[in-house]
């Protein structure tokens, strides 16, 4: 019965840096058990990943095939494959979409059980957060990836660069991802209900963050807007066009540099909304 | 009358609960309107990158879109809540739906009714209106008869659609979003000139599901352009069977699944 052991990380008040480390990681390994328990959820959503894997690479490549030289938004027919596959496995890394946890908890009530907890509710999510996209990078991306293989000529990335930045720019989306959340969800404290934001967030986050179509497509300073100006191309569009190797070395660093930019500003804004909402929260429910 | 009656309570409470919480009901409206304008904005995207996709103009592919946002929207808006049937089967209050003395699917329709969607209704007939107007169609009865079935055709072969995909949840508790494959994947199919697909893919979600008869055929009809795909001209006329056919099934899959039911016993 080793999984139902009562046992809890040591916490030494001594050693407060130790003790952050301990909690942020069994706050993280809840947050993977948790997720590792949705297996038939895990199966469905990949099923359904892969079908629109389908939908979005055959229309790019007819797109690409339209151009004179064959490429849309400067991707040649590989790296657009390898774009959208990619993609429809990194979407649930990233978490674009379903996290209801924290407008849901602020609805019924439950919020009053996070804030009593000597751990900052923002903080615990994240560290849940990162547990639930360590996990879907483990489940999520694999099959959407081999059937796009299967049926697509993918690019292979040439520069020893791009697997180190990949990795780093896929951690930002998440935490990025995880900011915007949190603020969307947070609406609750002052609306009662974060339905309309969920559903404004559902739209906005889809198409601007490059999952219905690479940004790139759009006009340049449309692109160059949305990247400077919103966090959402850091979300999904930097890390894929990182690994495609859309850009030449120096600008993905740039890219990337920018996505930890706005990951910052989005985990510092949900901070200060949740102490400006503790300010004023009156608990519902009973 | 007292069933009709039932259903107007229930279509009541679903009014009043959706508009409990005000400010989060109108930025629902609005929200949900602005996913169909972001999906016809798709279109146009891409053909800003190429002037021809698949054999076909902006214009024409509009007119697909126009006819398939329509149709789509009239379906979503009735039967599309139907997707939530995976939670009443999961928490077992299809128990209480079921105990009652009507029909289970139109309860689930009524206390469920996505009213939040209805400004969709809007965007989806003025993309249908501008595409009209942007190609020069050879008005005959025919067509005239056509551009009132063929969208009407669509939104029943979709409500199908959402109603098989929904009935899943009797055999597989969390299905998930199992659906949403074939929902809003048929949804997006049928958004392009289906000769985008490769092969095998469009054979399966042309014919086989009937996606291909919702706005590709229809359009190629009220165009007068030979379909590159070989079914002849009279294939556009072929919706109403097709739609016919998948309710049909759904009719005889929902059936056998409310049988299947056993409650979770929550």
């Amino acid at each position: 019965m080793d999984a139902l052991d009562a046992s809890v990380p040591t916490i030494s008040p001594g050693r407060p840096f130790r003790a952050s480390v301990t909690t942020f990681r069994a706050l993280m390994g809840s947050g993977f058990r948790r997720y590792a328990t949705y297996r038939q959820a895990t199966v469905a959503g990949t099923f359904t990943n892969i079908v629109f894997g389908f939908l979005r690479c055959y229309v790019l490549l007819a797109v690409a095939a339209g151009t004179v030289g064959a490429t849309a938004g400067g991707y040649d027919a590989r790296q657009l494959a390898t774009f959208v596959w990619v993609g429809q496995g990194l979407l649930n890394v990233v978490g674009l979409w379903g996290w209801v946890d924290l407008s849901e908890r602020i609805r019924t009530g439950d919020i009053v059980a996070d804030l009593v907890r000597p751990v900052s509710p923002v903080i615990a999510y994240l560290a849940a957060d990162l547990g639930r996209g360590g996990h879907a990078l483990l489940t999520r991306v694999g099959p959407p990836v081999l059937v796009g293989a299967l049926f697509f000529p993918l690019a292979t990335p040439s520069r020893w660069l791009t697997a180190p930045l990949f990795a780093v720019s896929v951690l930002l989306a998440v935490v990025g991802s995880f900011g915007c959340r949190y603020l969307v969800n947070a609406t609750a404290y002052w609306l009662g209900d974060a339905r309309g934001p969920l559903v404004f967030w559902t739209l906005g986050s889809g198409v601007l963050a490059g999952l219905y179509f690479p940004l790139r497509l759009l006009p340049d300073w449309l692109a160059v807007t949305l990247w400077v100006a919103t966090p959402l191309p850091g979300l999904l569009q930097t890390p894929l066009d990182v690994l495609v190797e859309r850009d030449p070395p120096a600008l993905q660093v740039g890219l990337v540099a920018l996505q930890a930019v706005w990951a910052v500003i989005m985990l510092a804004l949900a901070g200060w909304v949740q102490r400006r909402a503790e300010r004023r929260l009156v608990v519902q429910g009973g | 009358m007292g069933e009709l009656r039932a259903y107007a309570a229930l279509f009541g409470g679903r009014l009043r609960s959706a508009t409990a919480y005000r400010a989060s009901f109108a930025v629902e409206l609005v929200t949900n309107a602005a996913g169909t304008a972001i999906d016809v904005a798709t279109v146009f995207v891409f053909y800003r990158t190429a002037a021809v996709v698949g054999g076909f103009t902006l214009d024409e592919a509009l007119l697909m879109t126009g006819i398939t946002a329509f149709a789509f929207v009239l379906a979503d808006l009735t039967v599309g809540n139907i997707d939530q049937l995976e939670t009443y089967v999961r928490t077992g209050r299809l128990d209480a739906v079921l105990v009652r003395p009507l029909a289970v699917l139109p309860q689930l329709v009524l206390a469920d009714l996505p009213l939040r969607k209805l400004m969709r209704l809007a965007v989806g007939l003025s993309v249908l209106g501008v595409a009209l107007a942007r190609n020069d169609i050879d008005w005959t009865a025919g067509r005239v008869l056509l551009l009132v079935t063929a969208p009407i055709s669509g939104a029943v072969l979709f409500g199908a659609i959402f109603v098989l995909s929904a009935a899943t949840a009797f055999w597989w508790v969390d299905s998930g979003k199992l659906g949403h494959g074939f929902t809003y994947g048929g949804r997006d199919f049928t958004s392009y000139p289906i000769t985008v697909y490769g092969s095998w893919f469009r054979t399966l979600f042309a014919y086989g599901l009937g996606f291909g008869f919702v706005s590709y055929q229809p359009a190629l009809t009220l165009l007068g352009r030979a379909d590159p795909l070989g079914l002849p001209a009279w294939a556009g006329y072929l919706s109403p069977l097709v739609a016919l056919a998948a309710v049909g099934v759904a009719a005889v899959v929902w059936r056998s699944g409310v049988r299947h039911y056993r409650s979770t016993g929550s």
